[in-house]
């Protein structure tokens, strides 16, 4: 199977988005999106992981013995964040410390396993650079929709800067907490799933059964 | 005793993995379909974080944390930035030894709990326990506590939500909220349950 790159690319976005549509590497979505710079740092992250790693993955991947491969893909995957969160804590320190260990946990963030086992193990070098970047831009995507969405309305800034003046500094605004607290995340991103699969309508599950209306007539006596 | 109970209840409800830190949201989505798998797994996942946390504490305190190779003269050294990796080797160690422990002396548990045991490995909430137990310098008893409690908490969360997914299944649910988008609408409804608990101690 030939895949296009522009597709490889791309699909990931919207149609095949790994938080939307695959529901994976959720973990750290949900968590560092309560104001948009931790957010978006993460993202930098997570797409620098998923394309080096799939890249480096891709190009041993005759080599690696089936058995132990999770433990290979586990242990590169590790170094590669290690590197991510030292550059993360000299450069960005005071974000980083807000990112606590969740930077850490990208190892084990299932999206970046995921696209390993996969795609990596199963295409070429280009190509699973180029699939790890466009997951890690969609996942980026989803992250910073959902971050933007958070701070706007939770504390009424975007990046730290004032959007929305709120009743405490003066301005109008009525920060909504729900909105920083751990349950607002989880209403926003089932919102955000039905209302992207309002629009691809092909996203949609089927439910287990249905449930239907019989009439009195059709009853059988 | 009382700071016991109180770092337990901080770490089942308040503190809860899943729903308030969101870790291991991955498994608690996609393993929540049917009740007995969701037993099954929390069961594992209680088991293994109650051994990895402490034990990943030892390991943090003797060989990784700072001043802790004193023993071998060389007390400025500080390991710390390799917790990450040794954390999940240590994980990965215990999964596979539990497995084959329990497959030699207990086939029944073995059955019930086999499958779910290598995914844990790959559970960012059980690295998550590992990494803050870390981070907010437990010592070694309390984080037997924080690790049994922190399971706990997990398994709770998974077994109600495979339990409101089990009733969901005859509710007449809008097409595009289907699957995924109700469970975190649930999810969602339970983070508030869970919150409700803050402020309560002993």
């Amino acid at each position: 199977m030939r895949l296009q790159p522009k597709t490889i690319l791309t699909d990931p976005l919207i149609n095949d988005n790994p938080i939307t549509y695959q529901i994976l590497g959720l973990c750290s979505a949900l968590a560092v999106t309560t104001s948009m710079m931790p957010a978006l740092l993460m993202s930098l992250a997570v797409t620098a992981v998923m394309s080096i790693g799939g890249a480096v993955i891709s190009a041993i991947r005759h080599q690696i013995p089936d058995n132990v491969r999770i433990v290979v893909q586990l242990t590169i995957i590790a170094s590669l964040v290690i590197v991510a969160d030292q550059i993360l804590k000299a450069y960005a320190f005071e974000t980083s410390r807000q990112l606590s260990v969740f930077v850490a946990l990208i190892v084990t963030n299932c999206i970046v396993l995921g696209r390993i086992e996969t795609f990596a193990m199963k295409n070429g070098v280009g190509a699973s650079f180029l699939d790890g970047l466009g997951n890690g831009l969609g996942y980026s995507l989803a992250l910073m929709s959902i971050a933007a969405i958070r701070e706007l309305f939770g504390s009424g800034t975007l990046f730290g800067v004032t959007a929305l003046p709120t009743i405490a500094d003066g301005g109008w605004y009525y920060p909504n907490g729900l909105m920083i607290l751990p349950p607002g995340v989880f209403f926003i991103v089932g919102l955000m799933i039905w209302a992207i699969r309002s629009w691809r309508v092909e996203q949609v599950e089927q439910p287990e059964f249905r449930i239907r209306h019989v009439h009195r007539t059709e009853a059988s006596s | 005793m009382s700071h016991y109970v109180n770092l337990f209840l901080q770490a089942v409800f308040t503190e809860n993995l899943v729903l308030a830190l969101f870790l291991g949201i991955c498994p608690f989505l996609a393993l929540s379909r049917r009740l007995d798998t969701a037993v099954g797994l929390g069961a594992a996942v209680v088991v293994v974080m109650t051994v990895t946390v402490p034990l990943n504490n030892i390991v943090l305190a003797y060989l990784l944390g700072p001043g802790a190779l004193e023993w071998m003269g060389l007390a400025e050294l500080d390991l710390r930035f390799l917790s990450l990796v040794t954390f999940i080797g240590v994980i990965a160690a215990v999964v596979q030894v539990l497995e084959m422990v329990l497959d030699r002396f207990f086939p029944a548990l073995h059955q019930v709990l086999g499958i779910f045991l290598p995914l844990i490995a790959v559970n960012c909430a059980i690295l998550g326990a590992s990494l803050f137990m870390g981070e907010r310098r437990y010592a070694l008893d309390e984080s037997l506590v924080y690790g049994f409690g922190s399971g706990v908490g997990w398994a709770l969360a998974i077994v109600i939500l495979a339990g409101l997914r089990h009733k969901l299944r005859y509710s007449d649910v809008p097409n595009g909220l289907q699957g995924a988008g109700i469970t975190f609408i649930c999810a969602g409804l339970m983070a508030m349950g869970f919150m409700t608990f803050s402020g309560i101690r002993f």
